[in-house]
């Protein structure tokens, strides 16, 4: 392989051919570096909340700033990257090529989604800069954000307009899994992956439009008080909960969902084996897809919503965790008596394994109708979301980067870094959020910006959230090196071959090193399952001995 | 005939696909149109059920018999579409453009009676948000008598989702104008008509949208 081989990276020149690309791949790049530099803003921003409560008192923040530098580490985080992060960079860049298809269904739709949503987010970050702070929180509950400054209206907007940018990239998936599969490409041969980005796509579809109307409603209620929302005119703020919730419970699933297809992946190809129970997980996502539209009242059990719809949201967000729970013991089950190879992606595989397990109880737990009514607005509710959210998406996602790093670069990053930043993100990850799980459990509420008035009665917070600050930096650390090692690795690392890691499905089978512009040179016809490793020796050998 | 061929994308294996695709791309779209909607038909339906006696006594002020006219209208017009794909699949290109300007008249009356709508409760106090505050007597009815609690709900929910209807009819109108300058031009044959089967698609909704929203505002 040498750079003047032909492939997507180098088949137009310049950075015009990237801003105006349709090529699925391409696109896939241009997210992760949006993604990317956004996941900076944010982690840099939740330094500085960290700092603000390393100590008792009030240290680099003041009550407001506090308030603000939160509500945009929210906003980036969840609208910014969380969200568009895996369907964006991966499922664009992986999924065609695992249905063997040369393209999504529609390229131009796919770029346009691309400029919506830096659209939006150009929105969101200019408006908090130069209009006025935000201090509502990522969930813009009224009357907080009818009262709040009118840069509520830019963020807003921003949230809709990355909201279509949304929908149509769920569009677009569904459509080309649909319409586009290879010949032989039957729905029980979808890699999991490519399955858990179509359960994603349902969602992104159907979830969407509801906050995007939400946030219509909020921008005329604070433009010009049509009293829909807003208490002081008659309107109704628990309305506006639903509203939210009914997009950003299953929004919780557009998140996770994803990550569970790629450490499905991870963990057939990782370990060597048919991935155990593959209809039960990939109907288990459509199931979780659907499940989570029924379940948005438990963000509210403290609302004002009767007793009654608690009661029945209750005991529906415990049956969330029956496909959950399937999930997770078919990887267990894939790893056993498979030859478990531990390179960098699979240990993130296990590290999800471990923390979503964890964020995924406490769910549960705080699902529970009358455990919630305390842990509500504590620490406790920011541990577990931070569990499912950065243990579980964002941990999948740096997986799958690893993974596909070198079919996007060609290149391979290296190894032993790999491992010890890994360590690093565990080690300080569990250190900054398990230390949560005890001061929510004792009180310690969140969105403040100072907790000495508890320190009488709670003397051990201090210590709790300075050992969690700390985790916090090891935790950046972690991160930086990671950056540190891709970058490297773009310009220095050795070459990767076409399948370094011996997986079954077609990106690694049936594509060049760097994929061509046009992916296959011919239709792939497929005559076996994505983890059929014992059919599979035509491609790469017979299964090596370890 | 392959050669002359532009109109199949090079990622797609044959027209039937890409037509496939593109009408599945079209529902997936229109359902999530309808879930849009669907947010602010459930806000109407909650303050409807909280507050029935404002609801039957502000709807008087909506006049039925513009709403019923636009309703018929729009009817029309998505016969006028039906018609079109009819003759586009037939390769009857005048006829085709015929309808499609036809479609976009009955659009442009229902916008213009909107217009008349819309300026006539302007000017009597009747606006979306703060600043309502009905007043003047047309038809023999009392408007400051509608000044009750709720009465502006009611209106801010009738004028966004008819203004969000009303953005949808304008995008309908351009494209329409933009399908038949290329039906002038030539650009469909039986083997190639979808931007006209996809917007006749789109077009059904925003009319089916609009017989809900009738009845609900107008009517009862
Ligand atoms: C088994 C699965 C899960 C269950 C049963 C569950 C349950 C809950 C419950 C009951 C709450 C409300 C707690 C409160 O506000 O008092 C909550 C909050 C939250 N959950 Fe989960 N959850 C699950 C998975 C997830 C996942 C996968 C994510 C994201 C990837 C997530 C993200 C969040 C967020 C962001 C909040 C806090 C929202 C806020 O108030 O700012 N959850 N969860
Ligand atoms: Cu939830």
């Amino acid at each position: 392989m040498s750079d003047t081989s032909h492939n997507y990276l180098n088949a137009k020149k310049g950075l015009w051919s990237w801003l105006t690309t349709t090529d699925h791949k391409r696109i896939g790049i241009l997210y992760a570096i949006a993604c990317g530099a956004f996941f900076l803003l944010g982690g840099i921003l939740a330094t500085f909340v960290r700092t603000e409560l390393g100590a008792p008192g009030e240290t680099i923040l003041g009550q407001d700033e506090y308030n603000q530098v939160f509500t945009l580490h929210g906003v980036v985080m969840v609208f910014l990257v969380i969200i568009p992060a895996i369907p964006g960079i991966l499922g664009n860049f992986v999924l065609p090529l695992q249905v063997g298809a040369n393209d999504v269904a529609f390229p131009r739709l796919n770029l346009a989604s691309w400029y919506l949503f830096m659209a939006g987010a150009l929105m969101a970050v200019c408006g908090w800069l130069f209009v006025g702070k935000v201090d509502t929180g990522w969930t813009f509950y009224t009357p907080y954000s009818s009262g709040a400054s009118n840069a509520v209206l830019w963020l807003t907007s921003a949230v809709f307009v990355a909201g279509f940018a949304s929908i149509f990239t769920g569009l677009n998936f569904i459509v080309t899994v649909h319409k586009m599969r290879a010949p032989g490409m039957t729905w029980n041969r979808l890699p999991l992956f490519t399955w858990a980005i179509y359960a994603t796509a349902i969602v992104q579809v159907l979830a969407t439009p509801v906050i995007g109307i939400t946030m219509v409603l909020l921008f005329l209620e604070k433009l010009l008080h049509i009293g829909i929302f807003d208490p002081a005119l008659g309107g109704d703020p628990v309305l506006f909960q639903h509203f939210f919730w009914f997009y950003s419970h299953p929004a919780v699933y557009i998140m996770i969902l994803p990550a569970m297809g790629i450490i499905s992946d991870l963990m057939g190809t990782f370990s060597r084996q048919h991935v155990s129970g593959y209809t039960f997980i990939a109907l288990s996502s459509v199931a979780i897809a659907f499940l989570g539209f029924l379940v948005w009242g438990h963000h509210m059990f403290v609302s004002g919503q009767s007793a009654l719809s608690s009661i029945i949201f209750s005991m529906l967000t415990f049956l969330i965790g029956i496909p959950t729970g399937i999930k997770v013991f078919n990887w267990v089950a894939t790893m056993y008596k498979g030859s478990v190879w531990l390179k960098t992606p699979m240990l993130y595989a296990l590290m999800f394994l471990f923390l979503f397990t964890i964020g995924g109880l406490t769910g549960i737990m705080v699902g529970v109708l009358a455990v919630d009514v305390h842990l509500h607005d504590t620490y406790f509710v920011v541990a577990h979301f931070h569990y499912v959210m950065m243990g579980g998406a964002l941990i999948g996602l740096i997986g799958g980067l690893h993974y596909w790093w070198p079919k996007m670069t060609g290149r391979m990053y290296n190894e032993k870094a790999g491992v010890i930043a890994a360590i690093l993100v565990f080690i300080g990850f569990n250190l900054t959020f398990f230390t949560q799980f005890f001061l929510g459990s004792k009180g310690m509420p969140r969105r403040y910006h100072d907790y000495s008035e508890f320190l009488e009665t709670f003397p051990e917070f201090a210590a709790l959230n300075m050992t969690s600050t700390i985790g916090s930096y090891i935790l950046g650390v972690g991160l930086v090196m990671i950056l540190i090692y891709a970058l490297y690795s773009l310009v220095r690392g050795p070459r990767a071959t076409a399948n370094p890691w011996g997986a079954c499905t077609l990106e690694w089978t049936h594509t060049e090193t760097v994929p061509d512009e046009h992916n296959f040179h011919d239709t792939p016809l497929v005559t076996r399952g994505p983890y059929d490793y014992h059919l599979a020796d035509d491609v790469f050998g017979p299964k090596k001995e370890s | 005939m392959i050669s002359a061929d532009t109109t199949l994308k090079h990622y797609f294996v044959n027209h039937e696909q890409q037509f496939d695709a593109a009408k599945l791309g079209m529902w997936l779209f229109l359902v999530t149109e309808v879930l849009l909607f669907a947010g602010m038909f459930v806000a109407y339906a909650v303050y409807r059920a909280w507050h029935p006696e404002v609801f039957l006594q502000a709807s008087e002020l909506l006049d039925w018999r513009l709403g019923a006219l636009n309703t018929i209208v729009l009817l029309a017009s998505s016969f006028t579409v039906a018609l079109s794909i009819h003759f586009v699949q037939k390769g009857e290109n005048r006829k085709v453009l015929v309808l499609l300007l036809l479609t976009l008249l009955c659009a442009a009356i229902f916008m213009v009676v909107k217009y008349f709508e819309y300026t006539d409760k302007f000017s009597h106090g009747i606006v979306l948000g703060a600043g309502f505050d009905p007043h003047g007597i047309i038809d023999g009815k009392d408007y400051s008598k509608y000044n009750v609690p709720y009465a502006a709900q009611f209106f801010s929910i009738y004028f966004v989702m008819t203004g969000i209807h009303g953005v949808h009819v304008l995008v309908g109108m351009g494209i329409f104008g933009w399908l038949a300058t290329r039906v002038a031009r030539g650009h469909f044959s039986p083997q190639w008509y979808t931007p006209v089967e996809l917007t006749g698609l789109y077009w059904h909704l925003v009319d089916i949208i609009w017989i809900f929203l009738f009845p609900l505002l107008y009517l009862i």
